[in-house]
């Protein structure tokens, strides 16, 4: 029987983009999630001036 | 909504163990494909991803009926359009992976990176569809307004759902039929061994809870950032 195709590069290739891009994802919801908290703390400086 | 749940912390905690579960059966557990080798297991979170990223346009489309249905009477409403914007974003993410990892797959497989297939093509447009939907939001800039039509795009736009699933049953395709594939009409179907089938449900489980974790954190930002745009109205006016 013949050996199985040498496909390891695109299995590395297949799970770096799945990792890759739920980590840039999260990595966006807590950059986001921290810059709405320091919006949210300025406004509410401003409101109370 | 602010401050963080502790059931959320334990969710996170659940989630993580799930995800780690998961991989470590497809790269040590699952067996390898006798055909296509070690990329085969690029399906087990490839299918995994295609299902919560139609699983977040689902959300969206609900979301959108019941504020639709809502915004007149109710006045909190305005929290169906938070959790369709994250629906929607989640989904979009999780597609993008799913129309990536599908390409790679199908370089060694089928030779070639991309082909119009009817499944290839109808996912593409379902992303299309949704990105715009986040452009069309970006464009409106009184709340009600946004939400309002956010939510009539989101209904309209969940046509491409069901499309985009059964697109390899109603049309000649190329693409493999995982969900039941012992169906005749089903072309391109393969069998999964035992230890596949049971890689492939720790897959999807732990993707669902991914999917759940996400939306719950989303929907909190959607929140904070609610109250950020509530307070910018109050000190422009």
């Amino acid at each position: 029987m013949d050996a199985p195709a040498d496909t390891l590069n695109y299995f590395i290739a297949g799970y770096s983009v799945i990792f890759g891009v739920m980590l840039v994802y999260l990595i966006s919801l807590f950059v986001r999630f921290r810059n709405l908290r320091q919006d949210e703390k300025t406004l509410e400086e401003m409101e109370d001036e | 909504m602010n401050a963080k749940s502790k059931w959320l912390s334990v969710l996170d905690v659940v989630t993580i163990v799930l995800f780690l579960t998961a991989t470590i059966l497809v790269f040590f557990f699952a067996p390898m494909e006798r055909v296509m080798g070690l990329v085969q297991k690029v399906f087990y979170f490839h299918v995994a991803t295609a299902w919560i990223g139609m699983l977040g346009f689902f959300v969206a489309m609900v979301a959108g009926i019941i504020y639709l249905a809502t915004h007149r009477t109710r006045q909190d409403a305005k929290k169906w359009d938070i959790v369709a914007v994250a629906g929607v974003e989640i989904g979009l993410v999780f597609t993008l992976i799913c129309i990536v990892t599908g390409s790679i797959w199908a370089r060694p497989i089928w030779n070639s990176w991309w082909t119009w297939d009817p499944r290839l093509t109808t996912v593409t447009i379902m992303e299309l569809a949704y990105a715009a939907y986040l452009m069309l939001r970006a464009g409106i800039e009184d709340p009600e307004r946004r939400a309002r039509f956010g939510a009539v795009y989101s209904i309209v736009a969940f046509i491409s759902v069901p499309l985009t699933f059964f697109s390899i049953r109603i049309w000649r395709t190329i693409h493999p039929v995982v969900i039941g594939s012992s169906d005749p009409s089903a072309s391109g179907a393969f069998d999964m061994t035992p230890r596949m089938g049971l890689t492939f449900a720790m897959s999807l489980v732990s993707f669902s809870f991914i999917f759940i974790t996400l939306l719950w954190h989303r929907i909190r930002m959607g929140y904070l950032a609610d109250k950020v745009e509530q307070l910018k109205l109050r000190l422009t006016q």
